[in-house]
């Protein structure tokens, strides 16, 4: 919602020319180690309280999620889900076992965003250096195209205003040296902040841990298809991203918005132009079908 | 007033009042929407916004415009839609669509009250202002947000596809108005002159001056 200093954006939605390059900085990345999350939502008051902003009270849809879902006002969400899962190790007697998976839900931060590519705005989204996506409300004109863009069915519009809103991964608390609410506020540490690279080290030790103790899948979720993300999850069953609510397990740019914000656009206007300058040539060459003025 | 210039009383009449003026109002309208839309199709074309108050109010009027026009086309399409139904000649004479742009008009076949050119024309304007109409409230985010987001992504390419052969359908239109001397006065005055007639539609041109016959 905030923008660092312009010095930090590296990329930025409708704008054929570079952003700025001159100045580099880390990649940073959120980690939310699942398997370590109890569920208490700390994240989301916290993220509520740094924003400054509250959803409507709605109605208990029979899960534990609340909000039901991500919204304007509702950046992050809890999603709990109960899934049978099959068993890694096969002496034990059950074939499957119930298991609950609780995934804090929200932007992913794509290295390559979707909703980047489709805004038609300049600036209403930018990225900053350090990787974080943002959504700039000021240059924001309310057409929903980053939802269509977005893999991840994160981008939300708000009634009131027709703008678009989602997790910032609190640019402005990052720009300033903190980590994001959400992080600060876990009180389980399921949830840390730091350069990709450490985020990945330690990762990698969380991994080597669930897999001593059977879960023999168990990895980094950081999909390349759109690039690897900004907000990475350790998964018990990262063989089934599916299992945690529906996250989905190759995410991309879908080929659609791929082929409408890419090589549809340059193709469109050219054949646009192209027509108009070819009927000028075309008059200048063969000239005028004169009107005869006798019948 | 010179007497070597045709007498106004021997022009025919090409089209009504009525039809003129929506003619003209989808010409707006196709300026508003089609300006509007380009803006948000390329950044290179967002300055466009300009024009309609900035980019939200260029989102919000955009699919207004757009639907009015397409509302004003289904007037048209109902008066015009018999006489564009291509028949055995429009196989003829897009057979010989080189001699029309080599300007050898007179091997062209004769046609009736539209040739085959312009009945295509008038068959991608049907078509895509249709596809406009129908993709585009697949994201009119005002409206209807809850589409599916697959249906969402259709909706966006054919958006952008279809109004690129409106586009192409109306440039060609506007420069066959300009190119072919005697037409434009058909909308802006509803006559043509009876040489005109004769040139580029001799099929229409006799059955009026049949008409006329009847009626004396």
């Amino acid at each position: 919602m905030s923008s660092l200093q312009s010095l930090d954006i590296s990329r930025r939605s409708a704008t054929t020319t570079p952003s700025t390059q001159v100045r580099s900085s880390p990649e940073v990345a959120k980690l939310i180690d699942v398997s370590a999350c109890i569920g208490c939502k700390a994240c989301q008051v916290a993220c509520m309280e740094w924003n400054d902003i509250r959803p409507e009270v709605g109605t208990n849809a029979g899960t534990y999620d609340n909000p039901n879902d991500l919204g304007p006002s509702a950046w992050t969400v809890m999603r709990f889900s109960e899934v049978e899962v099959k068993k890694d190790s096969s002496n034990l007697q059950q074939e499957t076992t119930l298991e609950w998976l609780i995934r804090k839900d929200g932007c992913m931060h794509c290295e390559d965003p979707g909703c980047l590519k489709s805004c038609p705005s300049p600036g209403a989204i930018v990225q900053y250096a350090n990787g974080i996506v943002d959504f700039i409300s000021e240059n924001c004109i309310g057409c929903g195209y980053c939802v269509t863009g977005c893999p991840f069915d994160v981008p939300r519009i708000s009634q009131k205003d027709n703008k678009a809103y989602k997790c910032s991964l609190c640019s402005d608390r990052v720009g300033v040296g903190l980590e994001p609410a959400c992080v600060k506020s876990c009180p389980t540490g399921a949830i840390h902040f730091g350069t990709k690279e450490d985020m990945h080290e330690y990762a990698s030790t969380r991994v080597e841990d669930l897999k001593e103790r059977g879960f023999a899948q168990a990895g980094v979720y950081d999909p390349s298809g759109v690039g690897g993300t900004h907000v990475m999850y350790v998964l018990q069953h990262n063989d089934q991203p599916e299992l945690y609510h529906g996250l989905p397990s190759n995410p991309k740019i879908s080929p659609l918005v791929s082929l409408w914000k890419g090589i549809a656009k340059p193709l469109i206007v050219g054949a646009m132009i192209g027509a108009t300058i070819a009927s000028f040539f075309h008059y200048m060459k063969v000239g005028p079908i004169k009107e005869k003025k006798e019948v | 007033m010179n007497t070597n210039t045709l007498d106004t009383s021997k022009d025919l009449v090409r089209y009504k009042d009525l039809t003129r003026m929506n003619h003209w109002a989808i010409v707006l309208l196709f300026f508003g929407a089609g300006l509007s839309g380009l803006a948000f199709l390329h950044p290179s074309l967002f300055f466009f916004t300009n024009l309609f108050g900035g980019g939200p109010w260029t989102r919000i009027l955009h699919p207004y415009m757009g639907l009015l026009m397409a509302l004003c086309f289904v007037g048209m399409y109902v008066e015009l839609w018999r006489d564009n139904l291509l028949i055995k000649v429009d196989i003829e004479w897009l057979k010989k669509t080189h001699e029309m742009f080599a300007g050898n008009k007179d091997n062209m076949p004769e046609v009736g009250k539209y040739n085959a050119g312009q009945k295509l024309v008038f068959w991608m304007m049907t078509g895509s202002l249709l596809i406009l109409v129908i993709t585009g409230v697949l994201f009119w985010q005002a409206w209807f947000a809850d589409f599916p987001v697959i249906l969402r992504r259709i909706g966006v390419v054919l958006h952008a596809t279809s109004a690129t052969v409106l586009i192409l359908a109306v440039i060609t239109h506007i420069y066959a108005a300009i190119w072919v001397k005697g037409t434009t006065r058909a909308m802006t005055e509803g006559l043509v002159s009876r040489g005109w007639a004769k040139a580029n539609h001799p099929l229409w041109y006799r059955e009026v001056v049949a008409k006329e016959e009847t009626m004396k």
